[in-house]
């Protein structure tokens, strides 16, 4: 049995016992996938599993508390789900997670870069290591590297890190490419060119909130800081420097919160490289706290706790 | 109070300070009051603790066009409130390591400690965070538009594309 016959029998299993179970089914065409929430046995049917799977569905669990919810995760949705619960925001017992190895997702933006246009894929495959689409009927083989998420690259846990039903075999987690990361590029700039770049970017930004939405962290919905009057941080003027205010504040928001799921980043219709953000806000709370988001169910928020000496702070005075 | 005579240029900078109430803000009060004679770039915002101070009020400032932005509170450990400075330091820690990924240069933002007797070390680190500031200049803003045509391209910074140009 494959993985995913394995993992629509676990489902099938324990749905009755449950409201619903998130996963992912073929959307329009056979690159792009759309969230399936399950409730009876031919739900689970139109479930698939793979390389077209982006979204983290952990996103939606916060709104769901209080029902019995199944979820689909990959390694790096895993991790969200794990920071929930340590933040006590989720339910254990009213919980079941599937996990399976994660072999990589696709990037549609990336994918877009290569091909000029996504209108319509008559198929998409992956190969080993290579991405095998029709488009337009003309196949195009493309090395998986160049297609896939970023995150995809430096993937350390491939393999959903808490489940109740794993499916499949566990996946090898990839040796990083070498070379330098974004962020390291990226912070070979000097300030002022960094500067410049974000005040680009942040003129593109369209405010959609996309990147706050798709984020499973984001969990004040409603109350975000972002819309709300009192306090009122951030006007409604669509302006880079408002722009970038929300964008800090999301960063803010986030440290030592954030799993690097990338989400924010993939969901940004306008390509904004967000990730970065995200990534030195989380390489300076692991150097400071010596502690990752996502990883331990028992884990306090390094922001919400303290030491009276902090061996990695130098004291100010 | 004239500009003081450390600073070369005449014109003043904004730079927003944050102060507990109980330590610093006394502190600079016992400044004024023995007339320590200090720059006056420095608009001071009282504040209950260091602990109510968001890290979003300093990224504000500094995004509203402050040109630099001076926290300063009790000593770790004599706390008013007991251990507000102690949450406080791990978010302004925090927050001046990431400030760099956004181009704003985090030498425009310090926090210190200033008790209420030490009015002279508050004027001292009033003189030395305004000199600094002047040495560094107004802040560039958010609002002056940048050309379009600026070097946008993302993929030269993801891992694989080696010649990628961003």
């Amino acid at each position: 049995m494959n993985v995913l016959e394995t993992m629509k029998k676990c489902i099938r299993e324990a749905l009755p016992d449950l409201d619903m179970v998130m996963g992912w089914e073929q959307g329009f065409d056979t690159l792009h996938a759309t969230p399936l929430f399950m409730e009876t046995a031919e739900d689970v049917d139109r479930l698939i599993l793979g390389p077209t799977c982006v979204q983290s569905l952990a996103v939606h669990l916060p709104s769901l508390k209080g029902k019995k919810i199944g979820v689909v995760v990959k390694g790096c949705d895993s991790r969200a789900v794990v920071q929930l619960l340590s933040e006590n925001l989720l339910n254990r017992e009213n919980l079941v997670i599937f996990g399976f190895g994660c072999d990589g997702v696709v990037s549609l933006s990336r994918l877009k870069k290569k091909l000029g246009a996504l209108d319509f894929i008559e198929s998409a495959e992956k190969k080993d290591d290579r991405l095998c689409i029709e488009i337009n009927g003309e196949q195009q083989d493309l090395p998986f590297d160049d297609i896939c998420a970023p995150k995809c690259l430096t993937c350390s846990r491939p393999n959903a890190i808490i489940s109740d039903h794993f499916a499949g075999p566990q996946r090898t987690p990839r040796i990083p490419a070498k070379g330098k990361t974004a962020l390291e590029k990226f912070e070979e700039k000097s300030l002022p060119e960094r500067f410049d770049f974000w005040k680009a970017q942040m003129q593109r930004c369209v405010r959609c909130y996309a990147c706050r939405d798709s984020c499973p962290m984001c969990v004040c919905r409603d109350h975000c800081v972002a819309v709300s009057r009192n306090p009122h941080f951030v006007s409604q003027e669509a302006t880079a420097s408002e722009n970038f205010m929300f964008q800090l504040i999301h960063v803010m928001h986030l440290a030592g919160r954030c799993v690097s799921c990338g989400e924010c980043e993939r969901a940004c219709p306008m390509d904004i490289p967000l990730g970065l953000l995200r990534a030195k806000s989380t390489e300076v709370t692991s150097a400071l706290f010596n502690q990752e988001a996502g990883l331990d169910q028992e884990a306090v928020l390094p922001l919400l706790s303290f030491n009276i000496e902090e061996e990695t702070i130098e004291e100010h005075d | 109070m004239p500009p003081s005579n450390d600073l070369k240029d005449g014109g003043e900078l904004r730079i927003i300070g944050f102060l507990c109430n109980w330590c610093s803000y006394s502190g600079a009060d016992a400044a004024g009051v023995a007339r320590l004679e200090q720059p006056t770039d420095l608009r001071i915002i009282r504040t209950p603790c260091t602990g109510r101070i968001d890290p979003l009020f300093i990224l504000r400032a500094l995004i509203n066009g402050a040109d630099g932005v001076l926290v300063s509170g009790c000593h770790p450990g004599d706390c008013h409130y007991v251990e507000g400075n102690f949450h406080a330091r791990r978010r302004l820690e925090t927050l001046k390591r990431i400030l760099p990924i956004s181009g704003i240069d985090p030498e425009r933002f310090k926090y210190t400690w200033v008790s209420a007797s030490e009015s002279g070390r508050w004027q001292e680190t009033v003189r030395e965070f305004t000199a600094k500031i002047h040495a560094l200049g107004p802040a560039p803003r958010m609002t002056d538009v940048v050309s379009r045509s600026k070097d946008l391209s993302l993929e030269g910074l993801l891992l694989q594309d080696e010649n990628g140009g961003a």
